[in-house]
C-alpha cells in the first residue's frame, strides 16, 4: 500500500453528526475525545485531593470524612491521575492529535482502531468511576494496591471497589494497547516524504518512546491485575500468603506478597517515563519555539529519550527498598537510578541552553514551559536523594516522597500539559486563549503549587507519616508541623480553584475569543503549515506536505523571517542577506 | 540503514536542493499490520514472559508442587496433552497451507482452509476444557496448590489469545466474501500464519513448563536467579 492509496482511503468523509463527533474516525476527534474525558475524570481526582487535604489541614472537622473515605480518597486520586488523567491525556489526546500532523500524515494508520481504542478506554472510565456507587465505595488499598490488605476484609472497597479497580485496568489496558499500535505503526510508517526520523519534532520521539515503552510495561500490571483479581474471585494464592485476618485463618497458602510489588513497579516506574518523555518532547519543542533558537543538542535530545526509555526498565525496585530486599539488588538498583539521571539532567542542562541568549517571548506557553524547568529541576533532585537506599529508608514513608513525586511527575507534566494546551490551542479551535486570564491562571498555579509541594519536603524530613488519616498524639512532631499543614491546604484548594480560571478561559474563548492565525506563533512543525485552520478531515487537501528540514530553522542567518517551516525548500526561502544565509549551512 | 547510522544523522544540516537523500530514495515498502503484528507479538511476548517469571518465582515457596515427575501425578504422562498439542499443530499446519494455495490462486480450496483451521482451533480449546475437567476431577483443582493454578492460568490466557485470533479471522473471510484480490486476502492470511504459529510455539513453551519435574524448574528459576 502507498501513501496514495491512505490519502484516497481517507478521503471517506463523515457524513452524519454521529459519524463525525460520536464514531468518529478522524484523530483530531478522538483526540479531543480522548482530551475531554480525561479532564473530566481528573476534575474528579482533583476534587478528591481537595477533600484530602481538608482532613490533613484541619483534622476531624468534616463529618463526610472518615479513615475509610479518606483512603478511598487518596487511592483513587492517584489511580486516576497517574493513569486515566496523565496517560490518556498526554498520549491519548495530544499523540493522537499531533503524529499525524507533526509527521505529515492524513491520518492514524488504523483509524477504526483508533475509534475503539477511545471508547473502550471511555468504558474504562465508566467502570472506575462505577466504584463510587457500589457498597463498600471505591478500593482504598493505595494507588499500588499492595496484596495481601488490597483484598482482605478491613480494607474500604475490598469486596467491589478493588475488583471494578482490577477490571478497569485490564479495559484501560486494552484501550493502550489498541491506541499504542497505532501510534508506533502511524509513525514508523505513514511520515511523508522527506520526514526521516531525525527529522521529526521532539514531540514525536517522545510519544514514539513512550508509547513502545507503554507496549512493553502495560503487560506486567495486566498480569499482576489478572492473578490478583483470581486470588480475591477464586481464592487462589499467587500473592496471597497463609494468613489470619480479623481472627480468621484464611483459605490462602505461601503466596508472595513482594512478587505483586516487581511485577507492580516494573509497570510502575517506566509509568513515570511512559508519562514524562511525551512532556519531555513537547517542552522542548515549546521552548524552541517560544525562544526563537534551535533546541540545543537536537541529537543529544533524542539519544536521552531513547537512553531513558531503555534504562527506566531496570530501576524498578527502588520503590522497594523498605520491602527489603538483597543488599546487592540494592545497590543495583540505586546504582541505575542515579544513572538515569545522567541523561535526565542532559535534558535540562539543554532546554536551558535553549533559552540561552534566545529571543525569549514570555507567551502562556512559554510561561508554563519554564515553571516545568523549575518544578522538574526540583523533583528530580529530590529524587536523587530517594534514589540512595540508606537516605529512603528513613523518608520512605513520610511527606519527602509526596512532595518529591507530587513535583516531578504531578506538577511538572500538568504543566508541560497546560503549556500544550495554550500552545495548541489556536490550531485545534481557531481561536486564542485570553491573555490576562492564562496569566492569572499560570501565576496561581506555579505560586500555589510550590506552596503545597515545597512544605511536603520539610514535613517529611520532621517524619511526618504519609497515608495517615490522623496524626493523633504523635509526639516528636511539632504543633507547627499542623500549622504548617493547614496552610499547605489552603494554598491547595486556591490551586485548585484557580483551574475554574482555565475552564472559563477555554469557554470563553471558545465561544468569542480572538480569531487565531494560522501560525500564531511563527511555528516550524507541519501542524502549523495546514490549508485550513482548524485543519479539515484530512489535513492536508489534495496534496500531501513534502519535508526539506528538521523542525528547529529559527532566527537562521540572512533569512528574512525568523523561522523556516519544515515544508519550505531553500529555494523558496525569502533571503535579506545570501552570503550569511549559506554560510548558516542552508 | 541500521538505526545507529539514522541516530547519527545531523538534521541541522541543509541538504542542497535536488540531493536531499530523503527526497531521491524510494518510498518505502508500506505495510503497517505486519508492523502493528510484530509489536503486538512482543507485547504478548512480555506477557507471556513475565507470568512465567512469576510461576518460577513462586516455584521456590514451600507450597509449590510440580504437577509432574511423579507417577502419580497428573501430567506425568501427558497423553491427552500430546493430542492436543497435535491438534494445535494441526491447525497451524492448515493456516499454512491455506497461504499456499492462495499463492497458487486456488480461492475456495483457501477458504476452505481457514475454515478448517479456525475448526481445529475450537476443537483445542475445548480439548484444553476437558483437560481442566478432568484435572478437577482429580482432585487439582483452581486452588489446589500453585502449580495447578498456573495451568489453568496460562491455558486460559493462551486460549483467550487463540479466540481473539478467531474474532481476527472476521476481516479474512470479509475479504473472501466480497472477493477482494488474491493480493490482499494473501496479506491478510500471512499475518494470520504469523499468529497461529506464534501462538503454537507459545503452547510448547507452556507444554513444556507445566510438564516438567519439580527439578527441572527448580533449575530454571536458579537460572533466572530466584
Amino acid at each position: 500500500m502507498t501513501q496514495s492509496a491512505i490519502a484516497s482511503h481517507d478521503e471517506h468523509h463523515p457524513t452524519s453528526f454521529v459519524s463525525k463527533y460520536i464514531w468518529s474516525q478522524d484523530h483530531k476527534v478522538i483526540a479531543i475525545q480522548y482530551s475531554i474525558t480525561a479532564i473530566m475524570v481528573g476534575l474528579v481526582a482533583l476534587v478528591l485531593s481537595g477533600l484530602m487535604r481538608l482532613q490533613l489541614g484541619f483534622p476531624d472537622q468534616f463529618s463526610f470524612i472518615d479513615p475509610s473515605s479518606y483512603l478511598q480518597f487518596v487511592t483513587m486520586h492517584g489511580m486516576i491521575m497517574v493513569v486515566y488523567l496523565l496517560t490518556a491525556l498526554l498520549l491519548g489526546g495530544f499523540g493522537n492529535y499531533l503524529i499525524p500532523l507533526m509527521i505529515g500524515a492524513r491520518d492514524m494508520v488504523f483509524p477504526v482502531l483508533n475509534m475503539l481504542s477511545f471508547w473502550t478506554y471511555f468504558l474504562s472510565v465508566l467502570v472506575l468511576l462505577a466504584s463510587f456507587f457500589v457498597p463498600g465505595g471505591p478500593t482504598g488499598a493505595g494507588w499500588t494496591m499492595y496484596p495481601p490488605q488490597a483484598i482482605l476484609p478491613g480494607t474500604p472497597g475490598a469486596d467491589w471497589g478493588i475488583l471494578l479497580m482490577l477490571i478497569s485496568l485490564g479495559i484501560f489496558i486494552v484501550a493502550f494497547t489498541m491506541g499504542g499500535l497505532n501510534y508506533v505503526c502511524t509513525i514508523l510508517q505513514a511520515r511523508t516524504k522527506g520526514m526521516t526520523l531525525m527529522r521529526m519534532p521532539l514531540t514525536i520521539w517522545g510519544i514514539f518512546v513512550a508509547t513502545v515503552m507503554g507496549l512493553l510495561a502495560f503487560p506486567a500490571l495486566l498480569v499482576s491485575a489478572i492473578m490478583m483479581f483470581m486470588d480475591k474471585v477464586v481464592g487462589t494464592s499467587f500473592f496471597m500468603p497463609a494468613i489470619i485476618s480479623l481472627g480468621e485463618t484464611l483459605d490462602h497458602t505461601g503466596g508472595s506478597p513482594i512478587l505483586f510489588q516487581h511485577l507492580f513497579w516494573f509497570f510502575g516506574h517506566p509509568e513515570v517515563y511512559i508519562v514524562a518523555l511525551p512532556a519531555f518532547g513537547i517542552v522542548s519543542d515549546i521552548l524552541a519555539t517560544h525562544a526563537r533558537k534551535n533546541i540545543f543538542g537536537y541529537r543529544m535530545m533524542v539519544w536521552a529519550i531513547v537512553g531513558i526509555g531503555l534504562l527506566s526498565f531496570v530501576v524498578w525496585a527502588h520503590h522497594m527498598y523498605v520491602s527489603g530486599m538483597n543488599p546487592f539488588f540494592g545497590f543495583f538498583f540505586a546504582t541505575t537510578t542515579l544513572i538515569i539521571a545522567v541523561p535526565t539532567a542532559l535534558k535540562v542542562y539543554n532546554w536551558v541552553l535553549t533559552l540561552w541568549k534566545g529571543n525569549i517571548h514570555l507567551t502562556l506557553p512559554m510561561l508554563f514551559a519554564i515553571g516545568f524547568i523549575f518544578t522538574f529541576i526540583h523533583g528530580g533532585l529530590s529524587g536523587l536523594f530517594l534514589g540512595n537506599v540508606v537516605i529512603d529508608l528513613p523518608l520512605s514513608d513520610t511527606y519527602f516522597v509526596v512532595g518529591h513525586f507530587h513535583m516531578v511527575m504531578g506538577l511538572s507534566p500538568i504543566l508541560v500539559l497546560y503549556a500544550a494546551i495554550y500552545h495548541w490551542f489556536p490550531k485545534v479551535s481557531g481561536k486564542m486563549l485570553h491573555e490576562r486570564l492564562g496569566r492569572i491562571h499560570f501565576w496561581v498555579t506555579l505560586i500555589g503549587a510550590y506552596l503545597v509541594f515545597l512544605p511536603m519536603h520539610y514535613l517529611g524530613m520532621l517524619g511526618l507519616p504519609r497515608r495517615y488519616f490522623g496524626m493523633g498524639g504523635t509526639e516528636f512532631i511539632p504543633d507547627s508541623a499542623q500549622a504548617l499543614n493547614a496552610n499547605i491546604t489552603i494554598a491547595a484548594l486556591v490551586v485548585a480553584l484557580a483551574q475554574l480560571i482555565f475552564i472559563a478561559n477555554v469557554i470563553i474563548s471558545l465561544r468569542s475569543g480572538k480569531k487565531a492565525e494560522p501560525n500564531p506563533w511563527g511555528a516550524t512543525t507541519l501542524e502549523w503549515q495546514t490549508p485550513e485552520n482548524p485543519p479539515g478531515h484530512g489535513n492536508w487537501g489534495p496534496e500531501a506536505p513534502v519535508v526539506y528540514r528538521w523542525a528547529y530553522d529559527f532566527s537562521v542567518p540572512g533569512a528574512k523571517q525568523d523561522f523556516i517551516p519544515q515544508n519550505v525548500p531553500n529555494s523558496a526561502v525569502e533571503v535579506t542577506d545570501a552570503a550569511a544565509f549559506a554560510e548558516a549551512g542552508k | 540503514m541500521s538505526i545507529f547510522a539514522k541516530l547519527m544523522e545531523k538534521p541541522w544540516l541543509a541538504q542542497p536542493e535536488g540531493t536531499d537523500p530523503a527526497l531521491l530514495k524510494e518510498a518505502p515498502s508500506y505495510w503497517p499490520a505486519r508492523t502493528a503484528l510484530r509489536f503486538l507479538l512482543v507485547t504478548i511476548t512480555v506477557i507471556f514472559s513475565l507470568f512465567i517469571m512469576t510461576l518460577l518465582g513462586r516455584s521456590q515457596l514451600g507450597d509449590f508442587h510440580a504437577l509432574a515427575g511423579e507417577p502419580w501425578l497428573p501430567f506425568d504422562q501427558p497423553t491427552q496433552l500430546w493430542w492436543n498439542t497435535s491438534i494445535l499443530l494441526a491447525s497451524s499446519v492448515v493456516m499454512h497451507a491455506a497461504l499456499l494455495l492462495l499463492r497458487q490462486q486456488k480461492l475456495q480450496a483457501a477458504a476452505l482452509a481457514v475454515v478448517g483451521s479456525a475448526f481445529l482451533i475450537l476443537m483445542f480449546l475445548l480439548a484444553q476444557f476437558a483437560i481442566w475437567q478432568q484435572l478437577d476431577t482429580a482432585g487439582f483443582g483452581m486452588t489446589t496448590n500453585p502449580a495447578s493454578s498456573y495451568f489453568y492460568l496460562l491455558t486460559a490466557v493462551h486460549g483467550a489469545h487463540l479466540l481473539g485470533g478467531l474474532i481476527a479471522l472476521i476481516w479474512v473471510f470479509k475479504r473472501f466474501w466480497q472477493q477482494q484480490s488474491v493480493a490482499r486476502i494473501e496479506a491478510i492470511v500471512r499475518l494470520c500464519v504469523t499468529y497461529w504459529h506464534y501462538l503454537f510455539v507459545v503452547w510448547l513453551v507452556l507444554f513444556a513448563l507445566m510438564t516438567s519435574s519439580s527439578s527441572t524448574i527448580d533449575s530454571l528459576a536458579a537460572l533466572c536467579g530466584f
